[in-house]
């Protein structure tokens, strides 16, 4: 217990301090994860909306593997990712692994399918005649895109953050394809796993209480935005 | 008389959905400053020839002409789409204020910043929406959201507007004042609309022309008085409310005045059946007058007969009679007029009506 | 556009802005050329690295990605030349991987010593054993908990080699617990339930500074217990993507005598002695190996 406490309190020391590298860590958090979640935005949303406006042979079986892939252990992603960054593997070329960029990639797997998946529902979910009223109302079929998706931003947004939500807190992928190089691809899963194997508990809960935080703030929105009423 | 203008012809439309023909229409002109009302059964195919002229359906055949030209490219059709305003069964507004929701047809038509804002202001002040202009769509009543999707429509200042029962979940007096509004500004504008309802007294009102649709086909398209007295056929005749529709023979004709023997009794009707045709004699229930006396020598009516009061239904402002004549027939009177003359059920009265009152539609032989 | 809205815009901005910035480092990164050190984690969490690394790439200009996982682990990233070279300390495993041609110029760097730990009140009577067999020998009599990394690193190596040497095969034992992890965790493991472990000085040592952890060293300094760190360098032979250059870079640097230097006095302030005994040019033989 009384460790803990002690960690809790020295905690609070290294943020009061604001300690250059807890800070650092963080913010490469939320870089990272931060560019993942807009990588599954844009891919996200667009063949999301794609998939739900459209009919065609197969879709069942699509909408079935994307909602399957939002369960993807982030683990197995990582493991699937650092096989093909591998220098021998087949883009080895590229020269990624044990780079932000790799996390990045690995980050975008696991969110893109959360994204697409609350994308298709929520489009799927608007009322049936309101792609008849835009229409009629003389819209050409970009626009009726563009008002359809600002009609259900709400649920998009609360997708987006779920995908934001899913990749900060995510540890097992950014370790394998990261390398948890210092300064470099350390983010706070991974140094928060590295400094609890070291015993520095104090370090560990610092950044875990970064990370609540993180998460904190992303459901506080979430919740925000679930309380307002439906339009009529 | 002049003909004016059509700004749109259906030619040969048809719509299958499901392997089903659901709407067949070989001909149909909108031309301009008309006012239809579309009535017919629900499934007549009302909304769907609504969705079918503004290209929102696929088309099994046929073809859409705006003003004399043949809508074939998309760009055309969307050209036409934009001279058409269309109001839904439900407001269906978007998750934004008021304002955002009536400018909506106009952004999406690139309008200005400056002209949107008179436009959409002009069309609230007439709404009565003025001061609601920033209030969020989804905090407004059912007739507020109601006046927001007209002034959404009537603000793009279409040439042609159709309604698909836009009022239908309305109160009675919410439902008037709105159409009134609706049709003050369609009259100054000379908008040309096609108004979908279930109400008649709502098309009588509003209309010059009535389009009776049934099993996706049109059965009759006339003037109102046209349709409500002198139904083509029967399912007509019903539908627009001839409460009375008697089987018969005709027994003579002689210069339109004909004599129909109706359950034994002989009726004086006028139209151009044989003798020897099966009729339906058809008798709106506001046309057959009751009384106590036997006004035989009083009233120009031709058909006067002894009746008993079979049944009487409350019908708001005044109540509904059904007669046993020898032959069913129903009326309608005022309650001042059922209180005046002490009737009650049961009450022996004599039922009267002109020969000009009952119209005869040949029936359909086999 | 409401509160909320505006609120998203900016940080979506925020993000794209930052976005450009992350690749342009990379791309700085990447003209730089990179080396993958594969090390283990004892090394790693002494600290030792973060001093080292950055004189490194401040002299030659490479930049260094320390990968600490198990020497065993290593040695596979080295086998599959996913590494460009290894700082490890299982010498058994060493030997095999440089004759099978997988890495060359297995050089000597330091070393320090392994120790075995346990309660105070030692229930299996070890203290002052002398030697660590023997001490194993009392361990598994009495069945007293033992706790082994088992994770294939250095020390689990040699820990194995231990029990060997004992005649005992611990797996499998009531008694014998495999965490799987680091060496720290481990630890903190044994300190919790109050088990043995064979553990590093290094990391004992800057463990226990920092929390007491209640374990006393029972047995230490026969020359079985020296651990003993090797630099190798992964050969280019089978995988032409290794950055050899680089890796002669890190090796001679760790063997030179600035860095030996600076071995010798790491941890001498902290812990009153170092943490490694610098050995560059010794023969094996001299550490009574």
């Amino acid at each position: 217990m009384d460790l803990i406490i002690e960690g809790i309190v020295k905690a609070f020391q290294l943020l009061a301090s604001l300690d250059p590298e807890v800070l650092g860590i963080a913010w490469l958090s939320l870089k990272v994860s931060g560019l993942a979640t807009l990588v599954s935005l844009v891919i996200g949303i667009s063949v999301g909306t794609m998939v739900a406006l459209t009919s065609f042979p197969g879709k069942k079986i699509l909408v079935s593997l994307v909602n399957t892939g939002m369960g993807l252990p982030p683990v197995v992603v990582g493991l699937f990712v650092s096989i093909l960054l591998w220098r021998n593997g087949p883009l080895g070329f590229l020269e990624l692994l044990y780079t932000p960029g790799a996390i990045i990639i690995a980050q975008s797997v696991i969110a893109t399918p959360i994204v697409m998946g609350i994308t298709i529902a929520a489009m799927q979910n608007l009322p049936a005649n309101l792609r008849l009223q835009i229409l009629a109302l003389g819209a050409t079929r970009f626009q009726l895109v563009w008002m359809l998706v600002k009609e259900a931003r709400l649920p998009l947004m609360a997708g987006v953050m779920a995908g934001f939500g899913g990749v900060i807190s995510e540890v097992g992928a950014s370790i394998m394809v990261g390398g948890n190089v210092r300064g470099y691809t350390r983010v706070l899963t991974t140094a928060t796993v590295m400094e609890t194997g070291r015993g520095n508990f104090d370090v560990a809960i610092a950044l875990s209480l970064i990370l609540l935080l993180f998460c904190f703030v992303i459901n506080y929105v979430l919740t925000h935005i679930q309380q307002r009423e439906r339009p009529r | 008389m002049k003909q004016p203008h059509s700004m749109l012809d259906l030619k040969d439309l048809k719509v299958d959905r499901g392997g089903v023909r659901i709407l067949d229409i070989p001909s149909f002109s909108l031309y301009e400053k008309e006012f239809v009302s579309l009535i017919g059964p629900n499934g007549a195919g009302k909304s769907t020839l609504l969705l079918s002229i503004m290209g929102l359906l696929k088309l099994a055949s046929g073809s859409v002409w705006y003003r004399g030209k043949e809508i074939q490219s998309d760009a055309s059709r969307l050209h036409m789409r934009r001279k058409i305003a269309m109001v839904l069964q439900e407001p269906m507004l978007f998750d934004s204020t008021v304002y955002e929701n009536v400018a909506s047809g106009l952004k999406i038509r690139g309008v200005g910043r400056a002209e949107i804002r008179s436009r959409v202001m002009t069309y609230l002040e007439r709404f009565n929406l003025a001061d609601m202009a920033g209030r969020s769509a989804r905090k407004l009543s059912g007739g507020e959201a109601r006046r927001v999707s007209l002034a959404r429509a009537f603000a793009v200042e279409p040439e042609m507007i159709f309604f698909d029962e836009p009022f239908a979940n309305l109160d009675a007096p919410t439902r008037q004042s709105l159409t009134d509004d609706m049709d003050k500004i369609i009259r100054e504008k000379g908008i040309a609309a096609i108004l979908v309802t279930h109400d008649q007294s709502e098309a009588l009102r509003l209309s010059n022309r009535v389009v009776v649709l049934n099993g996706g086909a049109v059965v009759q398209d006339g003037t109102p008085a046209a349709v409500m007295n002198s139904p083509v056929n029967e399912f007509v005749a019903n539908f627009v409310g001839m409460e009375t529709i008697l089987e018969g023979v005709v027994l003579s004709n002689v210069e339109q005045q004909m004599a129909v023997l109706v359950g034994g009794h002989e009726i004086d009707a006028i139209g151009s059946g044989l003798p020897g045709n099966a009729v339906y004699c058809c008798i709106r229930p506001e046309n057959v007058t009751v009384s106590i006396a036997n006004p035989a020598h009083k009233t120009s009516a031709r058909n006067v007969y002894p009746a008993r009061i079979v049944e009487i239904a409350s019908m708001g402002p005044f109540l509904r009679l059904k007669l046993d004549c020898g032959f069913p027939l129903t009326s309608y009177v005022t309650r001042e007029s059922f209180a005046a003359l002490a009737l009650s059920q049961g009450c022996a009265v004599y039922a009267s009506f002109k020969a000009t009152s009952v119209h005869p539609i040949g029936k359909r032989t086999g | 556009m409401n509160h909320l809205q505006r609120f998203f815009f900016v940080l979506l901005s925020c993000f794209l802005l930052s976005a450009v910035s992350v690749p342009c480092g990379w791309s700085a990164q990447a003209q730089q050329k990179a080396l993958i050190l594969a090390t283990t984690t004892s090394t790693q969490d002494s600290g030792l690295l973060d001093v080292l690394v950055p004189i490194f790439e401040k002299q030659t200009g490479y930049f260094v990605k320390t990968i600490s996982v198990g020497s065993g682990q290593a040695m596979k990233m080295g086998e599959k030349g996913e590494a460009d070279v290894l700082l490890v300390h299982s010498p058994e495993s060493e030997k095999a991987f440089v004759s099978q041609g997988f890495g060359f110029n297995r050089k000597l760097v330091m070393h320090n010593d392994f120790i075995l730990l346990g309660p105070a009140n030692d229930p299996a009577k070890i203290r002052g054993a002398k030697s660590a067999a023997e001490a194993f020998k009392r361990i598994a009599q009495t069945g007293a908990l033992f706790l082994s990394r088992g994770d294939n690193s250095g020390t689990h190596a040699k820990e194995k080699g231990l029990w060997k040497a004992a005649g005992i095969a611990p797996d499998g034992q009531r008694w014998y617990h495999q965490t799987g992890l680091g060496m720290g965790e481990t630890l903190n493991v044994a300190a919790e339930k109050r088990g043995y472990l064979l553990a590093d000085r290094g990391t004992y040592l800057a463990l226990d500074k920092k929390r007491r952890l209640g374990l006393e060293i029972l047995v230490a300094g026969e020359p079985k217990l020296l651990n003993i760190y090797h630099v190798i360098e992964v050969s280019p032979a089978k995988w032409p993507k290794v950055n050899s250059a680089g890796a002669k870079a890190f090796s001679d640097f760790m063997v030179s005598g600035k860095t030996q230097e600076i071995i010798s006095h790491f941890g001498t302030k902290e812990f009153g002695s170092p943490l490694f005994f610098p050995d560059a040019g010794k023969k094996p033989e001299s550490l009574g190996l």
